[in-house]
């Protein structure tokens, strides 16, 4: 089709028979290309052992071409060269699951024949680089893989990681991140449900931006990313091929160093949330329309990975010519075509016969679909322009044969030394006990975010049961009573401190997250993010942080069903913190019983689940207060907060709680003052009178972040329920206080002290910080 | 009872104002941009979204819809047409509705609840409510600060043209109520003769309990019971 072409390309398109017999032959370098010299190879992030290897699987020496599939290809984002082997130790198994890992998005039975897909991916390198593109098309990207398994996107959640905010660098990225997440997903017109945002001197250059989204559909509409059927149609979907992001999957796959901003910013895509729009609802349609058998977004590595990874799959070959696929500008070479990660872009395989109708119905969306190929039984994939082969490489060990590694690790010493330090003699709160709440309260990281989730459209689809700023996004399923719930969660200075018991609580938290909403945790995807898995004390990180997160999935039974790794998050070799960030997600049968956070009446008794141990290693308060980032993190029993989540999903399911809210980061402080605060705009505050007898000192048992602990209030009579219940479940449970009237203070008494804390001046600490921080500072 | 839905690429409000029209009782259907009629509607919502993708500025390319024809000669017919968000931005453009929709006084898309109040109770959008009844429910724009000359205001006001406004939740339409800097705290407005309205708000995502607010469904209600009666007449 000439439609599909940029004028002037200078090629006749569909000139050459691409199945013509003489094509066969091997593959020979163009005019131009540079030659393969191990420098070449190098740059390519390609070992000598690697090429070495690239060479036996050939038999030949590889075209420019072919190097670039390989690089892309064994990248370590496409590849997962140093994270494989370990990543083999998750649980991925279920009986609900449908989908476990190495598809698009992974997909469990939610009931009711409705399925739900969830994602979650890094855009971390991209948006250190040009915060509102990266962020943009991280969104775009990570819709783009719920509904490429025939799922419509409800929801989607954001996991960012920042330095601290007094960085004038560091606002510009908050600022630049959150503008693009809204920009582009408002517009796409999926509401965002819920994430979190944290702020850390460990971030400072390298932000982490993880994007999660949620697709539901019903259960036989799956659909997977599959090049089936020897002689069925490839189609190039959707934009444009351009020049952008070329070798976009290596350059995450590498670390920045100064002046990376500039030099790197044309390897950072440019979204078009409308295009996408499109895109999604022309996706919707076709998958329908029963006209195709496999779909997948051109993501990382473009048009190499979505055809390598479809014939992979199914086990055949792809053969295509790059003259055929539409490009934005001409000259473009068969390395640029294949390597491009512009944006928008899908590859279909549509039924023989078919192509008419499928153009059909992209034209209906104003999108082009091209014919580019077709599926063979070859096992190869192979890339002709004009009718002249430029590659021609065995798919599968492009995929599987990808050489993988795990290196030797062992602990930091500087950590080590964090880790060990006696937090005792830190632990007086340096001007009393009450500055000392107001600056944890008020420290942005247990702030609230309203600033930012403002900026994003949470209701639209009018399906937003449980919005931001709660402790799980609860989406309705269309049509139906029940639900979908969801929670990101990742406490970078505890998995920094210790990473196993770290991404334990990571996912702890993340369960106890959306238990609190009276939702059943199911299953999670994860993001890794950490440094560069060369160095011993990355790969012993990263290690550690996987057998956490085994334990705690395996026990609580929410298996993994995919997620992302991202390597290389270092500047000036200077790594962030290990961060496994957890996406979770959970069902609820009635979004009627939905528990919120906020205390509601005056009079309903205030209790614990959970018990009071005083951990304050890695806590807000040693950051906030002393400037540290020490000790032991808080352990986790995973017997106790099974117990802790079962017991809440039954008061849950049995209406008798009035509001719930988990105990993490800040404390029992920032638990208790965020039930009274409840949300702002449309809810109203009250006041509390807590008494606490527990023998610790104030700090550690005010600002402590042990887990498996809750706070709920009932109706009075209820009050002895819920202790018979939480006695059953072997959960620790007393009373602590009673919910106050509104504009009352928020009280506490200790064994040694008592604090009045106005609500007005928690309402000001909690809710101002981060608009005065971002509206002032410029 | 038929009502038009019609649908942009990028509509996004479309299947909610769908069901809000469902919930009131009334027989919603969606018509594509590309059609020229109307096929026999009794009234025409344009719902919220990104029409065309707000490119050049929201609604700017959505009055070039071959629809757009059909919708405006049954506004000046005297049909009922509703605008929500990007549809009040679109009717503008179109000029049905006078003034236009300025970027927000914060420059940032804003998504929160509101409080609105109800100017009048005797139009075809508003007879189920009460008079300065204070209503909640959510916006969700980064262009909605309504704009209009001094005269044009003049006449909005003179004409009780202001359905809608801003406020806080006593019913006061001050300046703190006021979300976006829209003159005069205005929230919708009608044409001249009442039967053209555009709103920012969206009272299609607060039809239900569960959803925090059903202040949106006596909006719809009205409009399903106006178009009925007019059947019946």
């Amino acid at each position: 089709m000439m439609a599909g072409h940029a004028p002037g390309n200078g090629r006749a398109p569909g000139a050459g028979n691409p199945r013509s017999p003489a094509t066969l032959e091997a593959p020979h370098p163009r005019p131009g290309d540079p030659a393969i010299t191990p420098e070449l190879v190098e740059d390519h992030g390609l070992s000598p052992d690697e090429y070495a290897q690239i060479r036996r699987i050939m038999g030949r020496q590889p075209t420019f071409t072919e190097l670039g599939v390989f690089s892309a290809m064994w990248s370590e984002h496409c590849g997962y060269k140093n994270s494989k082997r370990l990543l083999r130790l998750l649980p991925t198994q279920a009986p609900w699951v449908i989908q476990g890992p190495g598809e698009n998005a992974g997909v469990i039975d939610v009931g009711g024949g409705h399925a739900l897909a969830f994602k979650i991916e890094s855009h971390n390198h991209p948006s250190a680089v040009e915060p509102y593109q990266g962020a943009a098309t991280g969104i775009g990207g990570i819709l783009r893989d719920v509904f490429t398994m025939g799922a419509r996107p409800v929801a989607t959640l954001n996991s960012l990681h920042f330095g601290d905010l007094d960085r004038p660098r560091v606002r510009y990225l908050f600022g630049g991140v959150v503008k693009g997440i809204g920009d582009y997903g408002n517009c796409v017109g999926i509401p965002s449900a819920g994430g979190e945002v944290y702020f850390d001197r460990g971030y400072e250059d390298n932000p982490i931006v993880n994007a999660m989204c949620l697709g539901l559909m019903r259960t036989d509409d799956l659909i997977r990313g599959t090049a089936e059927g020897v002689g069925n149609t490839l189609m190039a979907v959707g934009a444009r091929t351009g020049r952008d992001g070329i070798h976009g999957a290596t350059f995450a796959s590498e670390e920045l160093s100064e002046g990376d901003d500039e030099a790197s910013r044309p390897q950072v895509q440019v979204g078009d949330p409308f295009t996408e729009k499109l895109l999604l609802e022309a996706s919707l349609e076709l998958i329908a329309s029963g006209h195709i058998v496999g779909i997948q977004d051109m993501g990382a590595a473009g048009l190499t990975s979505s055809g390598v990874e479809m014939a992979g799959r199914s086990g055949t070959g792809v053969e295509m010519d790059v003259a055929l696929v539409p490009v934005r500008e001409a000259g473009m070479t068969p390395y640029e075509i294949l390597l491009s990660e512009s944006q928008e872009r899908m590859l279909v395989v549509a039924e023989a016969g078919k192509e008419d109708a499928v153009r059909e119905i992209l034209e209906k969306w104003e999108l082009e679909a091209e014919t580019i190929g077709s599926v063979t039984a070859t096992g190869s994939f192979r890339v002709l322009e004009d009718g002249v082969a430029v590659a021609d490489i065995p798919a599968l060990p492009l995929t599987e044969g990808c050489p993988t590694y795990e290196r030797q690790g062992e602990e930091g010493d500087e950590v080590r030394a964090l880790r060990q330090m006696d937090i005792a003699a830190h632990t007086d709160p340096p001007a009393g006990l009450e500055d000392a709440f107001l600056r944890v309260v008020g420290s942005p990281n247990v702030a609230s975010k309203q600033w930012v989730y403002e900026q994003y459209d949470t209701t639209v689809r009018a399906n937003s049961i449980e919005r931001p700023g709660g402790d799980a996004g609860v989406i309705r399923i269309p049509g139906t009573k029940r639900g979908v719930a969801a929670s990101t969660d990742c406490n970078g200075r505890h998995t920094y401190l210790n990473p196993r018991a770290g991404a334990m609580g990571a996912v702890a938290e993340a369960a106890r997250n959306v238990a609190c909403t009276g939702a059943v945790p199911m299953a999670i995807t994860n993001c890794l993010n950490f440094g560069s898995p060369l160095k011993p004390h990355i790969q012993h990180q990263f290690r550690e942080a996987v057998l956490g997160m085994r334990d705690a999935c395996a026990f609580l039974e929410t298996p993994v069903t995919g997620g992302n790794v991202s390597f290389y998050n270092e500047t000036d070799g200077k790594a962030v913190y290990p961060t496994p960030v957890i996406g979770m997600v959970g069902v609820i049968d009635d979004v009627e019983t939905v528990v919120r956070h906020a205390f509601r009446d005056p009079g309903d008794p205030i209790l614990l689940l959970g018990s009071n141990t005083g951990e304050l290693g890695g806590s807000e308060y040693l950051y906030v207060l002393h400037g540290l980032v020490a000790g032991e993190p808080p352990p986790v029993d995973l017997a106790a907060e099974r117990a802790l989540q079962r017991c809440i999903l039954t008061m849950a399911q049995l209406r008798l709680l009035k509001s719930a809210h988990d105990v993490a980061s800040g404390g029992l402080a920032a638990t208790l003052a965020e039930c009274c605060l409840g949300r702002p705009r449309t809810g109203r505050s009250v006041g509390a009178a807590v008494n606490f007898a527990d023998p610790l000192p104030d700090t550690a048992l005010l600002f402590g972040e042990d887990h498996g602990r809750a706070v709920i209030t009932c109706a009075p009579e209820d009050a002895d329920r819920l202790l018979l219940h939480a006695e059953n479940y072997g959960v620790p449970c007393a009373r602590i206080g009673t919910v106050t009237e509104p504009g009352a203070p928020l009280e506490i008494e200790t064994p040694s002290s008592r604090l009045r804390l106005e609500a007005e001046t928690l309402r000001k600490r909690y809710y101002g910080v981060i608009p005065d921080i971002m509206n002032q500072a410029g | 009872m038929k009502i038009a839905i019609i649908t942009f690429p990028g509509s996004n409000c479309d299947q909610d104002c769908h069901r809000s029209i469902e919930l009131a009782g009334g027989s919603p259907s969606y018509v594509w941009h590309r059609e020229t009629s109307l096929r026999g509607a009794d009234a025409v919502i344009v719902p919220g979204g990104f029409a065309h993708g707000d490119y050049l500025r929201p609604g700017a390319i959505a009055r070039f819809s071959p629809i757009m024809d059909a919708v405006t000669a049954f506004g000046e017919e005297g049909g009922v047409v509703v605008g929500i968000c990007n549809g009040f931005q679109v009717l503008c453009e179109a000029g049905m509705l006078p003034g236009a929709l300025l970027r927000n006084e914060s420059l940032s898309f804003q998504s929160h609840h509101c409080r609105l109040r109800v100017e009048r109770t005797d139009s075809v959008f508003t007879s189920g409510y009460r008079k300065r009844q204070v209503l909640g429910m959510p916006l969700s724009h980064a262009d909605g600060s309504y704009y209009a000359d001094a005269g044009t205001l003049a006449v909005l006001e003179e004409e009780r043209r202001v359905l809608f406004r801003y406020c806080d939740a006593q019913g006061n339409a001050s300046a703190e109520a006021n979300p976006n800097g829209s003159l005069k705290n205005i929230a919708g407005i009608v044409n001249a003769r009442g039967n053209v309205l555009g709103m920012m708000p969206h009272p299609d995502r607060a039809i239900e309990a569960v959803l925090g607010s059903v202040d949106g469904l006596p909006f719809f209600e009205s409009i399903v019971g106006a178009v009925a009666r007019e059947e019946v007449a």
